[in-house]
C-alpha cells in the first residue's frame, strides 16, 4: 500500500491527466488537462504506470472502458492520498457503470454491505 | 480461544482487572469513533452519487456534442483545431481534516484561453463552440468528484480499520480479561478456602489436645 502523509507534499503545482480512448479524450485537449491517448488496456497500463510514477499528478481521470482492466494499479492507489484516479464514462459507453459500481463497493468495504442500492 | 497465563496472585488479579477496565473504555471510544465516521461517510457517498450521476450524464452530453461536431467538422480537422498546445491548468492541493482522517482537497485553476477561442474558427463548425462550453462547465464538478471519491475510499479505510479493532477489543480482548480475572479469583476463593478447613482442623487438633492435656492433670 502506497501510504504518504499529505502534510509534507507540497501545495499547488499539481497536474491533472486525462486517461482514454481517442474520442473520450478530445474535448478534454481544449481545456488545459494533460491529456493521453491509450487504444488499448496494456497501453493505458503503460500510461498509467508512468502518471502514477510521475508525482505531479494529483488527480487522473480514467475512461470506464479501461478503468477494469487496471484495477491491479488503481487498487494500489485507493488508499493512498494521491493521487486521485477517478472513473469517468467513456463516449462509446464501454463498461458503463463501472464509475457508480466503485463507489458500491467502497461502501460495501466500509459498512460490510451494500446499503446504497 | 487462547488464554492469558498468569500467576494467580492478588496483584496479577489487580493488574488484569485495571486493563478490563481499559479495555472497556477504549472500546466504548473506538464504538463512538466508527458510528461518527461512518455517519460523515454516508453523506459524503451520498453526496458523490449524486455528483457522479449529474457528472457522468453532463459528459454523456458532452460526448454526444462532440460527435455532432467531429461529423460537421471531420475527425482530423477538429484534433488539428483542439490539439494546439496550450497552458495547462495549475491543480491546487490542500487538506482536509475529518475525523483525523487527512483528506486532500483540489481546486483547479484553468488557463485563461481554456474552454473557447483558442481554435481557428475557419476550419472548424459552430457545434464545437457549445459542446466544448458543456464539457468546460463540467471541470468544477469533476474536480470534485475526485476529491469526494478520494474522501470516501480514504474514510472507507479507516472505517474497515476502526471496526477490526473494536471487533478485536469486543470479541477477543475484553472477553480474555474477564476469563483470566475469573480464573484468578475462583483460584484465590479455593485457596482461601483451602486455609480455612485447615485453620479449622488445626483449631481442632489444638482443642483435642488442651482437652486431653486438662484430664490428665485432673486424673492427677
Amino acid at each position: 500500500m502506497e501510504q504518504s502523509d499529505l502534510s509534507d507534499l507540497k501545495q499547488s503545482g499539481y497536474r491533472v491527466a486525462v486517461l482514454g480512448d481517442r474520442d473520450s479524450v478530445l474535448g478534454f485537449l481544449a481545456l488545459g488537462y494533460a491529456v493521453y491517448e491509450a487504444a488499448d488496456p496494456i497501453e493505458a497500463e503503460r500510461i498509467l504506470r508512468m502518471l502514477c510514477a510521475d508525482r505531479s499528478f494529483a488527480v487522473i481521470f480514467l475512461t470506464e472502458g479501461l478503468a477494469p482492466h487496471l484495477t491491479h494499479i488503481t487498487d494500489k492507489f485507493k488508499d493512498a492520498p494521491l493521487p486521485a484516479i477517478v472513473t469517468i464514462p467513456q463516449a462509446d459507453g464501454l463498461g458503463q457503470g463501472y464509475g457508480m459500481d466503485s463507489l458500491h463497493r467502497a461502501v460495501e468495504r466500509a459498512v460490510g454491505a451494500d446499503i446504497l442500492s | 480461544m487462547a488464554e492469558i497465563r498468569v500467576n494467580p496472585t492478588r496483584m496479577e488479579l489487580k493488574k488484569l482487572k485495571n486493563r478490563l477496565i481499559t479495555a472497556r473504555r477504549g472500546h466504548k471510544l473506538l464504538k463512538d469513533k466508527r458510528d461518527e465516521l461512518m455517519r460523515r461517510f454516508l453523506d459524503v457517498v451520498r453526496e458523490d452519487r449524486e455528483l457522479r450521476q449529474a457528472v457522468e450524464k453532463g459528459l454523456r452530453a458532452a460526448y454526444a456534442a462532440f460527435s455532432i461536431a467531429t461529423g460537421a467538422t471531420g475527425p482530423r480537422p477538429l484534433r488539428e483545431a483542439l490539439i494546439l498546445p496550450r497552458a495547462e491548468g495549475e491543480l491546487t492541493v490542500g487538506t482536509h481534516n475529518l475525523m483525523s482522517v487527512i483528506c486532500p482537497t483540489f481546486s483547479l485553476r484553468l488557463p485563461e484561453d481554456a474552454g473557447g477561442g483558442c481554435y481557428g474558427f475557419a476550419f472548424t463548425s459552430a457545434e464545437l463552440d457549445p459542446a466544448l462550453e458543456e464539457l468546460s462547465a463540467l471541470t468544477a464538478d469533476l474536480i470534485r468528484l475526485a476529491e469526494l471519491e478520494k474522501t470516501a475510499s480514504l474514510l472507507a479505510l479507516e472505517i474497515e480499520r476502526t471496526r477490526r479493532r473494536v471487533n478485536a477489543l469486543e470479541y477477543i480482548m475484553i472477553p480474555q480479561y474477564e476469563e483470566a480475572i475469573r480464573r484468578i479469583s475462583m483460584k484465590l476463593d479455593e485457596n482461601e478456602r483451602g486455609s480455612r478447613t485447615r485453620l479449622m482442623k488445626v483449631k481442632d487438633m489444638m482443642l483435642m489436645a488442651a482437652r486431653e492435656a486438662a484430664a490428665q492433670r485432673g486424673d492427677l
